[in-house]
């Protein structure tokens, strides 16, 4: 190397494009799909998303009604439009009698006066969001580690029957307590069943996707179990429907958004809110993270740098438990307040946390956005939106909204495909530019 | 043998990426019955002005010439047309089918259409590979072939295509020495029977011996063409790298103290179940280097791993300045003051997704100033590596660029200036300057050489005889799994040859 060399300037904080083999190579297809895939941050997801609403547009078009009405519909249902309607309104200070004036109305609660449907279908959507911002990091996590966790589903029932048993106990504790150590327990619960399938990554060499599934069917069985008719936890004075006791009062998550008797946004929110900070700070600001990335990006690596793989996968998978360990009691406490047989069957929060994970491409702000999406999508196309039923039929509303989310996934596993598509747009596009200059040159 | 008339003409090619010009007004000619090398440094553009003739990119500028015709290609598929191949780094081979198929794909003898002629095919294979001395099995799967052997293929497929031109990208890189004198005499077959072979290399030596005309690119820049007869070693490096290259290693006598690392009687079991290193004994002492020769395979990665505590021995015993570290863990071996260089910077070396700076706390962000009671100063590392980027004189990014955005030469400066900065009594470098050009290799030597004279007990593992017999104080030559005998570095590369594969075992033992 000598002097006279100059090398492609790369400055600190920037990424330049890869200069690959500094001074000559041509960077390959692979590098720069990666580096495009990188830069392109935010643009791939959108992308992503798009293509899958466009899709979806084409079924409902094929259905015989109008996409957009209906995607009109859907999006007036998820309150989303809130942020449209400003005016002159105000807040109340909590515990003071002080009003401050607000653009916005917040009256989501349908018994108070000026009462606003896009604020409750706001609270409504962000209350969906607060479960899967929680199950998105708990995927989002794990993955960072190298670990593809499906158990995010049985993990969040785990916390939520650890939920219900605390709650539903101690009756004549102190609220904020009683609260606070069904939170604590649940979340152990999730970190547990997590732990278990990296604590057979790391032994046996037991791949998570496989054990993470078979730990997801064995939580299931146990809380049909639990819950079934005669079953250890069924509820105590109904003996013939297969449901757990109810959360004792106290025990509520107290609901700051809405009407705390139908479903309103509860605390849980701020705590999924906390929990995207923790997830960012641990993972890039501790040591530990610094090990879970590193064992991530490359464990012989890792192994060479003095870093225990095994501890990684069996801690990774653990705090991965706990994200979700905590959608599951929070759920419980906020508003579900009971577990049912058929609720452990039908829930799938923490299958939607992979679709939100990988949506979010794994980071921080990303898991938020896409936990609101899907949250939106989720409340938009529920059969309680009125709106969507003048335009759509509401028995299909519902499957609409798995069908985005199916989309959205294979658009996610595609995405290199998509941003290769994008480039060869543009490239054509150059092309047929400098042949129209060429031919302007002839003539 | 060449005629006159050049089958290929590169007139005036350039190529720009963004950021960079790989080609600057590049001409070339090659002959029927020429062996044409294109030499220089990793990132000179040698790929790429191949890449170009190849169809594989378009040039901004100039013209590609064939027989004295303009040609343009849109794919390789026209440059397939117009009679020129390439074997390109990375084999485009597919394992699970058999050497004929491999050969005849997309170009496969039919009959009645349809149905795939395998008897004409593989007579056709048999008959091309007779014809040029490429022995290959047509009925061997690919992926049950050596590396070798499956660049033969490659080779073969150009040549079924009607290839007239054959270019061959870094050929040798994968090869064992005796693969590529192999190699080499296949290409002097080829060459006898009128094709010509453009050869891409940085390797001085064997451009040396196989090629007629050398073409030396610096920097996307033709710096010149000469002929062999007549060109050195030193001139080629110079021309390379743009100033006067070190291709000896300065040294002074060494002044060896007491024994650092000691391995007594060790036996490693590799991942196949197989003892691969059975029964090696040796210690370095502060102040040499020792270096370990031997063909690629005897039990060297092993041996390593052993040492460095990323594989424990099944028996024997390391003891590292007193200190008993058989069997302890990597993290022990690293506070004891063992530095590493690993064999394979890429996956091993450096996390390629991590920054620079993070890469260079890989054994030390647990540990105070870059971090605290588990809370990482991300400051203090980007200081730390802009410290030791400065001191290594690594380009092309600060702290914050990957590290997967350097080339080989910069990243492997990155690895040295971790381990060496760590002050370790023990430094391990394994094939330290594989994948290096001239000028980086340069750098690497100095620095082992520096870590010696500083009182540091060095461990060399390299397949590159040069490197071994220039550098060591001592040399042990490994074969199969064993030591088999000690030399002095003013041994002759034929002995070395010799022991290395077995040869001298009896003399030895």
């Amino acid at each position: 190397m000598t002097d006279e060399i100059v090398e492609p300037a790369a400055g600190d904080d920037v990424e330049t494009p890869p200069p690959a083999e500094p001074g000559g190579y041509a960077p390959s297809v692979a590098q720069r799909l990666a580096f495009y895939q990188r830069a392109g941050g935010i643009i791939t997801p959108i992308l992503t998303t798009v293509f899958a609403f466009f899709m979806g547009g084409i079924v409902v078009a094929a259905t015989g009604h109008n996409p957009f009405k209906t995607y009109w519909a859907i999006f007036k249902g998820t309150g989303l439009n809130w942020f449209f309607h400003v005016g002159n309104h105000h807040i109340d200070i909590p515990f003071t009698n002080v009003h401050v004036w607000f653009p916005w109305n917040t009256a989501a609660d349908i018994a108070s006066s000026g009462y606003s449907v896009p604020a409750n279908s706001l609270a409504q959507t962000l209350l969906y969001s607060t479960t899967l911002i929680l199950t998105g990091l708990s995927v989002a996590f794990a993955f960072r580690c190298g670990l593809f966790n499906i158990g995010g589903q049985g993990q969040y029932i785990a916390g939520a029957i650890t939920g219900v048993y605390i709650g539903t106990r101690f009756v004549g504790m102190p609220g904020p307590l009683h609260i606070v150590l069904a939170i604590v327990l649940a979340a152990l619960a999730g970190a547990f069943w997590g732990a278990i399938a990296g604590f057979l990554k790391a032994t046996v060499g037991a791949h998570e996707v496989i054990t993470t599934i078979m730990l997801n069917w064995i939580v299931i069985w146990v809380g049909q179990y639990l819950f079934g008719i005669g079953g250890p936890l069924q509820n105590h004075i109904d003996k013939t429907n297969p449901k757990s006791d109810s959360i004792a009062t106290n025990a509520h998550l107290s609901v700051w958004w809405g009407n705390p008797f139908l479903q309103g946004l509860h605390i849980g929110f701020f705590i999924a809110i906390g929990a995207l900070i923790v997830f960012y700070l641990v993972l890039n600001r501790t040591t530990l993270g610094y090990e879970i990335r590193a064992v991530g990006f490359n464990p012989d690596a890792a192994r060479y740098g003095g870093i225990s793989v095994a501890r990684n996968y069996i801690t990774a998978m653990a705090i991965a438990g706990v994200f979700a360990g905590l959608a599951g009691v929070i759920d419980v406490l906020g508003y579900a307040f009971r577990l049912d047989v058929l609720d452990i069957q039908v829930s799938n929060v923490g299958f939607i946390g992979i679709a939100v994970a990988l949506l979010g491409r794994n980071k921080t702000l990303g898991v938020f956005l896409g936990a609101l999406l899907f949250g939106a999508l989720i409340n938009g196309t529920s059969t309680r939106n009125p709106g969507l039923a003048h335009v759509f039929d509401p028995r299909f509303a519902g499957n609409f909204s798995t069908m985005i989310q199916a989309l959205v996934l294979l658009f996610i596993g595609a995405d290199v495909l998509i941003i290769y598509v994008w480039q060869l747009r543009r490239k054509v596009g150059l092309d047929r530019r400098a042949e129209s200059e060429t031919a302007e040159g002839a003539a | 043998m060449p005629d006159d008339q050049p089958v290929l003409e590169v007139r005036g090619v350039t190529k720009r990426f963004p950021g960079v010009v790989a080609n600057d007004r590049v001409d070339l000619d090659v002959r029927r019955g020429e062996v044409h090398a294109l030499l220089g440094e990793n990132g000179a553009g040698k790929t790429t002005l191949m890449n170009i003739v190849y169809g594989l990119y378009h040039a901004d500028e100039g013209e590609i010439l064939r027989d004295g015709k303009p040609v343009s290609f849109s794919s390789a598929r026209d440059a397939i047309r117009s009679g020129i191949g390439m074997v390109h780094q990375h084999f485009m081979l597919i394992p699970v089918m058999t050497v004929t198929e491999n050969i005849v794909l997309a170009a496969e003898p039919t009959r009645a259409g349809v149905l795939l002629d395998s008897e004409t095919a593989a007579a056709r294979v048999r008959e091309l590979s007779d014809q040029f001395g490429l022995a290959v099995d047509p009925r061997a799967r690919v992926q049950d072939i050596t590396v070798g052997q499956q660049q033969r293929v490659e080779i073969l497929k150009a040549l079924y295509r009607g290839a007239e031109i054959l270019i061959l990208d870094e050929p040798t890189s994968v090869l064992t020495p005796q693969e590529a004198s192999e190699l080499f005499e296949i290409l002097e077959s080829l060459q006898a029977q009128g094709k010509a072979i453009v050869f891409i290399s940085h390797k001085l030596k064997e451009v040396l011996e196989i090629a007629d005309l050398i073409t030396v690119l610096r920097r996307g820049k033709k710096v010149d063409t000469i002929a062999r007869a007549g060109a050195t070693e030193a001139g080629l490096a110079r021309m390379m790298v743009g100033r006067e290259v070190l291709l000896r290693v300065e040294k002074k006598p060494a002044e060896p103290g007491a024994p650092i690392l000691e391995a007594e009687d060790v036996h490693v079991i590799d991942d196949r179940g197989l003892e691969v290193v059975r029964g090696v004994t040796f210690d370095v002492r502060a102040g040499e280097i020792v270096g370990i020769a031997g063909v690629d395979g005897n039990g060297q990665t092993e041996l390593i791993d052993a040492v460095a505590g990323l594989r424990h021995p099944s028996a024997g015993r390391i003891v590292v300045d007193g200190r008993e570290l058989t069997g302890a863990s990597a993290r022990e071996h690293l506070d004891e003051g063992l530095g590493h260089i690993p064999e394979d910077r890429h996956r091993r070396g450096l996390v390629l997704e991590f920054s620079l700076a993070e890469n260079l706390a890989l054994h030390d962000y647990d540990k105070k100033p870059f971090s605290r009671l588990g809370w990482l100063h991300p400051g203090r590392l980007v200081q730390w590596a802009r410290r030791l980027l400065q001191e290594f004189d690594v380009r092309g990014g600060g702290p914050q660029t990957r590290a997967s955005a350097l080339s080989g030469g910069n990243q492997q400066k990155v690895v040295i200036a971790r381990e060496v900065t760590r002050d370790p009594r023990v430094l391990i470098a394994a094939q330290p300057t594989r994948g290096l050009d001239v000028g980086a290799i340069e750098f690497v030597h100095r620095r082992l050489v520096e870590q010696r004279d500083s009182g540091k007990a060095v461990l060399l593992v390299s397949l590159e005889l040069d490197e071994i017999v220039s550098l060591s104080d001592r040399i042990l030559v490994i074969y199969e799994g064993q030591i088999v005998g000690e030399f002095a570095p003013d041994v002759s590369e034929e002995e070395l040859g010799i022991a290395m594969t077995g040869g001298s075992r009896e003399a030895a033992a």
